[in-house]
């Protein structure tokens, strides 16, 4: 029973994954050694769904936008969009086409990449077996697939980087190289003999900033699919148990990704601010 | 630590996915939010000015209906005058009309009168001759008496 709940965990904490071996592509197993290049199918095909749900949703929405009486899917879009927006407003003072639309889209692309954790966690890897068993004719415990993508770190640290090369990006234009550069080293004493601290703690500062949008989001759905998979190995008693954490989750999902939203538009606003 | 080529994969998708939403979602949503804030807008000022006319022409209606009364009662007062005067009119009319009827019957009486005592100084003169003739017994000449008679009547 425990090596049985143990693989089980782990068997559910296993992307799948591909690569490329001598001439043709491999898959899971067979990618052990090959290192970085390494690509988690499931995350990047479960994401960009996702992602094209929401992109196909609110352009259908935008494309059939009506300035009169709004049907009930426009009322909705348009609330989330208006939701995004009041936030940015209130938090950001300048003028930039970008980041509005990049928080909508950080908004509810991670909202529903989230939200795949309250789908039961044996549904898709038993699916996912079942096909790989009767059509590939594989090992139904060699299929591993993990539907939450904001589980796996290359996604939570893609998004972050993206939003840590547009904070680079703004920091530099808005200010010149030369005040971020000075930024970087007057701060926090303004003293030339304390250059090298400076820079030293306004670096950590700065990185610090992808590196814990990331692992925050990351931390938190990654333990609470843990939780789950936990909660699913303890039989009959699993089902209040699992009601439970997942009424709990109504809070988490939308809380993460509101706060890597806000927290976007934040440090966006502190790239835009002359010191 | 499990990072690899998803990183790229997954920030490309993040690109894509941001530059899509920043030109074929956003601004068309944008676009129709403020367009309908503007018709509501537009629709508030609108009704808040219409309040402020009926307002105005409730004002004004009412100046009217006093304007109104005010001169029904004015022509109420000038017809009662009108009638007061006309009455008053018609009452001097037929006072003057009684008295020139009065005042002509009077005339009437009096020539009536005139005449019968002419007739009568006539009457009374030719009997009193008659009657001095029988007295007398004899002719008396009138023409030769007449002037006593004539004096006799003038005393009657």
């Amino acid at each position: 029973m425990a090596a049985d709940t143990g693989s089980y965990i782990k068997h559910h904490l296993t992307n799948a994954k591909m690569c490329m071996s001598d001439g043709g592509v491999a898959f899971n197993k067979a990618c052990a050694d090959a290192g970085f290049w390494t690509v988690h199918v499931d995350t990047l095909a479960w994401s960009i769904v996702l992602g094209l749900i929401f992109l196909l949703t609110f352009r259908s929405v935008a494309k059939k936008a009506t300035t009169g009486v709004p049907g009930k899917m426009q009322c909705a879009v348009e609330m989330v969009v208006e939701f995004v927006d009041k936030s940015v407003k209130e938090t950001f003072h300048g003028k930039n086409a970008l980041i509005a639309p990049l928080s909508l889209t950080i908004f509810v692309w991670v909202l529903l990449m989230n939200a795949m954790d309250w789908v039961p966690v044996d549904w898709i890897p038993t699916i996912a077996g079942l096909i790989g068993q009767h059509a590939f004719g594989m090992d139904p415990h060699d299929v591993y697939i993990k539907s939450v993508p904001t589980t796996d770190m290359n996604m939570t640290f893609a998004l972050s980087l993206g939003v840590f090369f547009l904070i680079i990006y703004y920091s530099i234009k808005v200010k010149g190289l030369g005040g971020f550069a000075k930024e970087l080293t007057l701060q926090p004493f303004n003293h030339p003999a304390f250059i090298p601290v400076n820079f030293i703690l306004e670096s950590v500062t700065l990185i610090a900033r992808p590196v814990s949008l990331a692992l925050r989001l990351f931390g938190n759905l990654y333990a609470g699919e843990l939780i789950f998979i936990l909660i699913a190995t303890i039989g009959l008693f699993q089902l209040p148990v699992h009601f439970l954490w997942a009424a709990f989750h109504l809070l988490v999902i939308p809380l993460q990704a509101f706060i890597f939203m806000m927290l976007t538009i934040v440090y966006l606003s502190l790239a835009h601010e002359d010191h | 630590m499990n990072i690899n080529a998803t990183l790229i994969g997954e920030s490309i998708a993040f690109i894509v996915f941001v530059i899509f939403c920043m030109k074929f979602v956003w601004p068309p949503i944008m676009a129709a939010i403020e367009d309908r804030q503007k018709t509501i807008a537009d629709g508030l000022a609108a009704s808040d000015r219409a309040a402020k006319d009926l307002e105005l022409a409730q004002a004004k209606a009412a100046e009217q209906l006093k304007e109104a009364k005010a001169q029904a009662a004015e022509i109420i007062e000038a017809a009662k005058k009108r009638e007061a005067q006309m009455i008053d009119e018609a009452a001097e009319k037929a006072q003057a009309e009684r008295e020139k009827i009065i005042a002509s019957g009077h005339a009437e009486i009096e020539s009536e009168r005139n005449r019968a005592t002419e007739e009568l100084r006539q009457q009374v003169s030719a009997l009193a001759v008659a009657g001095a003739e029988k007295i007398l017994e004899r002719s008396i000449d009138a023409a030769a008496h007449s002037d006593i008679l004539d004096k006799l009547v003038a005393e009657l």
